[in-house]
């Protein structure tokens, strides 16, 4: 750092002028970052709001140039598939947690698994539904609810390992000793006492990563498909809120844009109060019973 | 007996953790085999031309990759170019300068962003951003940078750049949140030292922070990157879907993911699925590097490695 020999006073303007000038910047992309987020949630309200109804939520779609219908079967759907990807990606996620933070702590594998997870955490979306359909749906034929909710799945799991692993982390290992003093098994141990206390950081991973998988329409197209009318069979196609809704923008009709901005609403509300219920549980302090 | 039965239920509770945890690298490897697989055929006929040539002639069974290969790095430029500072100024400004009531709301907001499902922000692009682009922003750009050859061309709207704006508003929170997460890193020691010089607040950032935390912004970003590089359905709403190179950002293009996306379920024979798969295991296989590198980087910081003073 070279500083002048002599503070002259242009160099002191010019160094008040850099500090208020980056300060200003800072502000001003704070601002831009937070207008788009105010946009889309203003247009959100706006057009969609003015096309929510009773019929949204208990018609299935109207056939083109019709008016009326609904999506109540893609909500159901989003709803089957949420479920489905939840029981395959709850268990595996908090089991490979449970091992990285009690059993591989340290280990080479589990820094292994653990580098597995988030490079899977990264493969793009799209890629998640080519290979689920070259796995399930081209073996059977057709498309399924299964082969979506599959999809789904996989891509909760690292989210759910990794906040299982660091909640995990964070209980204190008198507990664990107390526990394994009084002769209580390792398993039930792990499971009574350590998962239990980590339970609302937990249960914050998994809810984090159905919030994230809730939107998700990409790994979708070529599993679940998509379906025009009923369907609670998760062998048959299905269909789900965020696939209407990128079929309904994209259509040249006003009715299914409409559509679309109210199926884009009920959708951002279930997300953000979930999100937001993550929130407010750990700002209450994760570990409350332990610390 | 108790003992035993115990010893084993440990025992067996013990395996069928690993097992979950092997279950996530199974997962990893399947993607790869079936995706390896199912592109044989191209991988075969076109061998590496496949990536350089621009044909996409799925009628003749002559395919090339080049113009989605194109649109993807164009458009995740884009995206950077415009994500890249706004990220960096809001960590500053939530870091180092936010009075402590706003700290708490705004960084909520910034995670809310990430919240927002794909198809989401593709629908508000559709009808909201892009008559912006097209009634305000690209006349504007073509009257003053036109003469650069980026911005010129008949003006639709959505396009490249359209792509580039919309993933960047999706990039942004991952770039912020992570560089909020480097700069919280840096030791306190380090600001201190600076301000004691008698540095401004600017310089203190700059020399104290910043500087300290270049290693892990510069992995946030990279991660920013592999998201853009898969982000799908936005990105096929608005980037016009149309297999050309275009010079001028607002042209229309392509991108892999939205070819995969569009394309795919009416591919009919082998030849052109194969080609698709084999777009979907570059993608995978640029994904997987992006990330490993990104990932290496942020925790080179964020776990306790003595940050470089230089």
């Amino acid at each position: 750092m070279a500083l002048p020999q002599k503070p002259s006073k242009a160099n002191y303007i010019w160094r008040m002028f850099a500090n208020h000038a980056a300060t200003a910047l800072a502000v001003v992309s704070t601002i831009l970052v937070v207008a788009p987020l105010v946009a889309i949630f203003f247009y959100l309200l706006y057009k969609g709001a003015s096309s929510l109804n009773l019929n949204f939520f208990t018609k299935v779609p109207a056939p083109v140039g019709e008016t009326g219908g609904g999506m109540a079967n893609a909500i159901v759907g989003s709803g089957i598939l949420l479920a489905l990807s939840s029981l395959l990606g709850v268990p595996i996620g908090i089991g490979a947690g449970i091992y990285l933070s009690e059993f591989g702590r340290g280990g080479r594998l589990a820094n292994f698994v653990r580098f597995t997870a988030d490079v899977l955490n990264g493969v793009p979306s799209i890629v998640m539904g080519i290979a689920v359909y070259s796995l399930i749906v081209l073996p059977q034929k057709h498309f399924s609810a299964l082969s979506g909710g599959v999809a789904l799945g996989i891509m909760m799991i690292p989210t759910i390992t990794r906040t299982t692993e660091e909640m995990l982390l964070m209980v204190p290992n008198a507990i664990r000793e107390a526990a394994l003093g009084l002769g209580v098994p390792n398993w039930r141990s792990v499971l009574a006492i350590t998962l239990k206390t980590a339970s609302p950081g937990v249960i914050t991973g998994c809810m984090l990563a159905f919030a994230r998988v809730a939107g998700e329409t990409a790994p979708l197209l070529f599993t679940a498909f998509g379906n025009q009318f009923w369907s609670a069979n998760i062998n048959q196609p299905i269909a789900a809120l965020p696939l209407q809704i990128y079929v309904y923008a994209l259509s040249p009709y006003d009715e299914w844009h409409r559509l679309a901005w109210a199926g884009s609403l009920v959708l951002i509300v279930l997300i953000v109060v979930s999100v937001a219920l993550v929130r407010y549980v750990t700002s209450r302090g994760v570990l409350k019973g332990a610390s | 007996m108790e003992r035993g039965n115990s010893a084993m239920t440990d025992h067996g509770f013990r395996w069928l953790m690993l097992i979950c945890a092997l279950t996530i690298f199974a997962i990893v490897a399947l993607i790869a085999w079936e995706l390896f697989v199912r592109s044989q055929l191209t991988i075969h006929k076109f061998g590496l031309s496949f990536f350089v040539k621009q044909a996409w002639d799925p009628v003749n069974g002559n395919f090339g990759a080049l113009p989605f290969i194109y649109g993807t790095l164009v458009s995740s430029i884009v995206a950077l170019i415009i994500a890249v500072p706004l990220a960096v100024g809001v960590a500053v400004f939530l870091t180092e300068m936010c009075p402590k009531f706003l700290r708490g709301p705004l960084a909520f907001l910034t995670e809310l962003l990430a919240a927002i499902p794909s198809v989401v922000y593709g629908l508000w692009a559709v009808f909201i951003l892009v008559p912006i682009l097209r009634n305000d922003i690209n006349p504007f750009l073509m009257k003053t940078l036109g003469w650069t050859g980026f911005f010129t061309g008949p003006n639709y709207g959505i396009g490249m750049l359209a792509a580039g704006v919309i993933l960047a508003i999706m990039i942004l929170p991952i770039i912020s949140s992570l560089t909020r997460e480097v700069m919280s890193a840096v030791p306190h020691t380090q600001r201190e030292a600076v301000l004691a010089l008698g540095a401004t607040r600017w310089e203190m950032i700059r020399m104290g922070v910043l500087r300290n935390a270049r290693i892990g912004i510069v992995g946030s970003i990279i991660l920013g990157l592999g998201r853009a590089l898969g982000e799908t359905i936005a990105v096929t709403m608005v980037i016009g879907n149309r297999p050309a190179i275009v010079k001028s950002l607002l042209g229309l293009g392509y991108s892999m993911a939205s070819v995969i996306a569009n394309e795919f379920s009416e591919a009919s024979d082998d030849m052109y699925l194969s080609a698709l798969i084999e777009i979907g295991l570059a993608l995978f296989i640029v994904t997987i590097i992006v990330n490993a590198i990104a990932r290496l980087l942020v925790w080179a910081v964020t776990r306790g490695a003595p940050p470089r003073v230089a």
